[in-house]
C-alpha cells in the first residue's frame, strides 16, 4: 500500500520517543534543576545496552573528558606554587617536535659564567596556533608538558591572553596526577624500578 | 555514451604486469619512452610530444583505463617541472609515467581526452605549480582564484607569514622570544602583487572566468528561451561546507553547472613541505575531518612504503579496527546528512549521530581526541588501547551497530517520498565512472566492484573475509544503500579483526620526532570510506618531504557532478551532491 514505507519509517521514531522515557524511568528519573541524569547513569545511558536518546544539556551537564583527552599543554611543576621546579629541562624537543611551532622557549643562562642552565627561563605556547596535537607532550623525554584536559577556554581578548606563559603554563604535578592517573602512576613506577635498579647496582 | 567509451568497454581486461607494460612501452616507442633511473623512483619517463600517443596506446592497446592520479613536482635544482601520472589496469601497483618540462616553458599535453578523470588534476597542478596543460578545454586556477600571483606549491613562491624554508624554526629554542605572526607582518604588507597590478582599477577576471563557460553552453543550448546562471553556495547548508556550486538553469532544470572551490584551501601540501615527516600527521586529520583516522593511515603507510618500516603485527590490526570504525562513522554520516538534504530534517542526522558519537568516544578513549584523532604513527600507532576499550568496541560492534543498521534501513528505505526523489536521480554509468576517476561508493554504486582493500591490499586486509558491495543502477538510491551494505561489511571485518587481534608491542623501533627517509617516491592509495584516498611523497633524503601530494577523494568524485546533474532539477542537485559525499577540508585542501 501506498505509504506503508513512511509509517513504517514513523513507527521506528514512534520507539525511539517512548524508549527515551522508558531508559529515564530505568536509569532512574531525575529532574533536579536543568539535570536529567547523574553522573553514575550517564555512562549507562549512553551505553551499547540503552536504547533511548542521550543528549546532555551542556553546560549544566558535563561530560567528563576521557583520560587521554587533550586540549593545549601544561607544564608540570614539582612543589609549591611560590616555588616552583618546573620540570622542564629546556632541551627543545618539545619546541622542535611541535608542527605549527608555537612553542617558545629562552633557555636560562647561569648569571654568574654565563652558560647555559638545565632550564627554561622562559616559555610560552601561543594557543591560537596550537593545533592540539600532542606531540609534545608524546616526544618529551622528561614529561615536562603534558596535555591538558581544561577546554573552556573563551575569552574576550585574542591577542596577548592566548599566548601562555611560563606562569599560566605551570600547573602543579597534583593536579595532573589527577586528571592521568594512570599515566602518572606508570611514570612513577618507571621511576621507582630506575632508583631500585641503581640502587642495587650499587650496593 | 561517446564512441571512445564503447571501444573501452569490449577492451579485455589486461594479463600485463607492469614491469611488462614498462616493456611495451619501451619498445614500441623509443627514444620517447625511458625508464626512470633516479635511484628510489619507478615508472617511465616520456617526451613531452608524444604523451597523448602513448596515453592513448596504454589506454587501447594496454587495457589502462583508470588514470587516478595527476600531479607535479617542481624540481628547482635541475630547473625542471615534472607532471606525475598514476594509472591503473585493475589488479596490481601502478603504471607510473612522467612528463619532464623546462621550468620556463611547462606545457605539457592535456590528457583530459584520453582520460576525463584528469580534468580537476591537471587544473590544479596548473594552479599550484604552473604547468600548463595544452589543450585542457577549461584550463583555470581552481583552488586560488583566477589573477592568484604566482604558483603557490613552487620552491621559490612564499607565503605570507613565510618565515623560513623548513621546521623547525631556529627562532624557537634556545632563544625563542615570542612574537605573534601578525604583528610582525601585519595585513595589507603581506600581499604580493604583479608590478603593474592597479588595486583600484581593475576588472574582476576571477567572476567572469567562472561565468563565462556557462553562459556560453547556457547560449548555445536554449536560443529563445531565457537562461539564468545562478549560484548554490559557498555558504548554503546542502552544499556540506563552502563548496559554490554555480549553475546555469533553464526555469528548474540544469543546463549545465560547475563546482568552484578554494574557500577553504590553506595550501595544505605546503604546509606539509614545509613540516618533517611526522610532523604532518596532526595535518592530515584537518584533510578529510570526518574520517581522521583513515586520512592518518594512508599518510602513514605512504611514508612506510618510503622507509621499508613495518609496523608490528598489534598494531596493524588496531590500524584496522579504527579504520573500519572510520568507515562507519562516515556512512552514517553520509546517509543521515542525505536525508537531510532530501528534506527529511534532522531525525535521521540525529539518529546517525547517536551511533557516530558511541564511537567517538572509542576514539577520544585510544587518541585522546573525537575527531581530530593524530593517532597512527608511522611504523605503528599512538598508544596502545586503553584498558575496557575492547569490551566496550565489543558491545558496540556485536550488539549495538548491527541492531542500528537493520532499524535504520527500516526507517528510511521504503519510504515513497524517499524513492521518489532518490531512484533513477543522476545516473552515472559504469564506463563513465570509470573514465572520470570516480572511486569508492560512487563506483561501486555504478556496478564497479573495485575496492582497494581486495584489489591491492594494503595492511592486512587480505587476512579478513568479506564481501566487496555492489550495486548496478548507478543513482542515488543506490549510492545510498551501498552504504548500508558497507557498514555490514565493515562490521564482518570489525568481528574477524576483534577476534585475532594479538598483544604485543604497538610501535616499531623507538618513539622519535625525526625519521631517516631515504631519497626516493612513493605514492600509496587506501579505499577510505569516500574512495581513493592517495598521498604521493618524494623525498630528497632530508626530514621534510620535497614533494607532499594528496590525491583527493572527494575533489576527483566531484568530476562526474555536472553530468550527474544535467536535466534535472535544481533540488535534485542538493541530493546527487548529498550522495556523492564529500568533505570540503579534503576537497580545498
Ligand atoms: S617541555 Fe620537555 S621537551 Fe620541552 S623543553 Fe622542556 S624538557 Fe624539553
Ligand atoms: S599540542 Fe601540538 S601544536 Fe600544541 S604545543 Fe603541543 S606540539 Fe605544539
Amino acid at each position: 500500500m501506498y505509504g506503508m514505507g513512511v509509517l513504517k519509517g514513523l513507527s521506528v521514531t514512534l520507539k525511539h520517543f517512548v524508549n527515551t522515557y522508558l531508559d529515564d524511568f530505568k536509569y532512574g528519573f531525575l529532574w533536579i534543576g536543568n539535570k536529567r541524569y547523574t553522573t553514575e547513569v550517564l555512562p549507562k545511558r549512553q551505553s551499547a545496552e540503552a536504547r533511548g536518546i542521550f543528549t546532555v544539556q551542556y553546560p549544566e551537564e558535563v561530560l567528563k573528558p576521557q583520560e587521554r583527552f587533550r586540549f593545549v599543554p601544561f607544564l608540570v611543576y614539582e612543589g609549591s606554587d611560590e616555588n616552583r621546579e618546573y620540570r622542564c629541562t629546556a632541551c627543545g624537543i618539545c619546541s622542535k617536535a611541535c608542527p605549527p611551532q608555537c612553542i617558545w622557549i629562552v633557555r636560562a643562562n647561569d648569571p654568574e659564567t654565563g652558560r647555559p642552565l638545565r632550564k627554561p627561563a622562559e616559555f610560552y605556547v601561543d594557543i591560537d596556533i596550537c593545533m592540539n596535537c600532542g606531540s609534545c607532550a608524546e616526544f618529551c623525554p622528561f614529561d615536562a608538558i603534558k596535555m591538558d584536559h581544561d577546554f573552556e577556554l573563551a575569552d574576550y581578548d585574542r591577542t596577548l591572553s592566548h599566548i601562555h606563559d611560563i606562569q599560566r603554563l605551570g600547573k602543579p604535578v597534583e593536579y595532573y596526577a589527577r586528571i592521568r592517573p594512570s599515566y602518572h602512576a606508570s611514570e612513577q613506577a618507571e621511576i621507582l624500578a630506575k632508583a631500585d635498579k641503581s640502587a642495587r647496582a650499587k650496593g | 555514451m561517446s564512441e571512445t567509451s564503447q571501444t573501452q568497454a569490449t577492451q579485455e581486461p589486461s594479463v600485463l604486469t607492469v614491469q611488462d607494460a614498462y616493456g611495451v612501452l619501451l619498445e614500441r616507442f623509443p627514444g620517447q619512452v625511458r625508464m626512470d633511473e633516479r635511484q628510489g623512483y619507478e615508472g617511465v619517463l616520456i617526451e613531452a610530444d608524444s604523451l597523448l600517443d602513448v596515453a592513448s596506446f596504454m589506454r587501447d592497446q594496454l587495457g589502462i583505463r583508470y588514470l587516478s592520479s595527476v600531479t607535479g613536482v617542481d624540481n628547482l635544482p635541475n630547473g625542471q617541472l615534472e607532471s606525475v601520472y598514476h594509472a591503473f589496469a585493475g589488479l596490481g601497483p601502478a603504471l607510473v609515467f612522467k612528463v619532464q618540462v623546462d621550468r620556463d616553458r611547462p606545457e605539457v599535453p592535456s590528457l583530459v581526452s584520453v582520460w576525463p578523470s584528469a580534468d580537476f588534476q591537471e587544473r590544479e597542478s596548473y594552479d599550484l605549480l604552473g604547468i600548463r596543460y595544452i589543450g585542457h578545454p577549461n584550463l583555470q586556477r581552481i583552488l586560488t582564484w583566477e589573477g592568484f600571483h604566482g604558483h603557490p606549491l613552487r620552491k621559490d613562491w612564499h607565503e605570507p607569514y613565510y618565515e623560513e624554508e623548513l621546521k623547525p624554526f631556529a627562532s624557537r629554542h634556545p632563544d625563542g622570544h615570542v612574537y605573534r605572526a601578525e604583528d610582525r607582518n601585519p595585513f595589507g604588507m603581506n600581499l604580493q602583487y604583479p608590478s603593474d597590478f592597479d588595486p583600484h582599477n581593475w576588472t574582476d577576471i576571477a567572476q567572469a572566468a567562472v561565468y563565462q563557460p556557462l553562459q556560453r553552453t547556457a547560449l548555445e543550448s536554449r536560443l529563445e528561451t531565457e537562461t539564468m546562471v545562478i549560484n548554490l553556495g559557498p555558504q548554503h547548508p546542502s552544499t556540506h561546507g563552502v563548496l559554490r556550486v554555480v549553475m546555469a538553469v533553464d526555469g528548474e532544470t540544469v543546463v549545465d553547472l560547475m563546482p568552484v572551490f578554494g574557500y577553504l584551501h590553506r595550501n595544505h601540501e605546503k604546509i606539509g613541505e614545509r613540516c618533517t615527516f611526522p610532523q604532518i600527521m596532526p595535518y592530515t586529520d584537518r584533510l578529510d575531518y570526518i574520517c581522521s583516522m583513515s586520512t592518518n593511515l594512508a599518510y602513514a603507510l605512504a611514508v612506510e612504503k618510503l622507509t621499508g618500516i613495518r609496523p608490528p603485527e598489534r598494531a596493524e590490526y588496531i590500524r584496522v579496527i579504527m579504520a573500519e570504525l572510520t568507515r562507519i562513522v562516515n556512512h552514517l554520516l553520509a546517509i543521515g546528512f542525505l536525508w537531510n538534504d532530501v528534506g527529511a530534517f534532522f531525525t535521521p542526522v540525529v539518529y546517525a549521530f547517536n551511533e557516530r558519537e558511541l564511537i567517538l568516544d572509542l576514539f577520544e578513549m585510544a587518541a585522546g581526541s573525537r575527531m581530530m584523532c593524530n593517532y597512527v604513527r608511522v611504523g605503528g600507532v599512538f598508544e596502545d588501547l586503553p584498558d575496557g576499550w575492547m569490551e566496550k568496541a565489543r558491545r558496540l560492534v556485536y550488539d549495538r551497530l548491527p541492531r542500528f543498521v537493520d532499524e535504520y534501513e527500516r526507517l528510511v528505505v521504503q519510504n515513497e517520498i524517499w524513492r521518489a526523489r532518490a531512484i533513477g536521480v543522476g545516473v552515472l554509468p559504469a564506463e563513465r565512472a570509470i573514465a572520470v576517476g570516480a572511486t569508492g561508493p560512487l563506483l561501486r554504486g555504478s556496478g564497479v566492484p573495485y575496492d582497494i582493500r581486495r584489489v591491492e591490499p594494503y595492511s592486512i586486509y587480505d587476512r579478513f573475509d568479506f564481501d566487496v558491495a555492489v550495486r548496478f543502477n548507478g543513482d542515488v538510491y543506490d549510492r545510498f544503500m551501498i552504504r548500508f551494505d558497507e557498514m555490514r561489511q565493515s562490521l564482518r571485518i570489525l568481528r574477524q579483526a576483534m577476534e585475532q587481534i594479538p598483544d604485543g608491542p604497538v610501535q616499531t623501533g623507538k618513539k622519535n620526532y625525526t625519521i631517516k627517509v631515504p631519497p626516493g617516491e612513493a605514492y600509496h592509495r587506501i579505499e577510505a570510506p569516500k574512495g581513493e584516498l592517495g598521498f604521493y611523497l618524494v623525498s630528497d633524503g632530508r626530514p621534510n618531504p620535497w614533494r607532499y601530494h594528496v590525491r583527493s577523494t572527494s575533489l576527483i568524485n566531484l568530476t562526474s557532478l555536472a553530468e550527474m546533474c544535467r536535466g534535472h532539477k535544481i533540488a535534485d542537485v542538493v541530493v546527487i551532491l548529498g550522495s556523492i559525499d564529500i568533505t570540503l577540508g579534503e576537497v580545498d585542501r
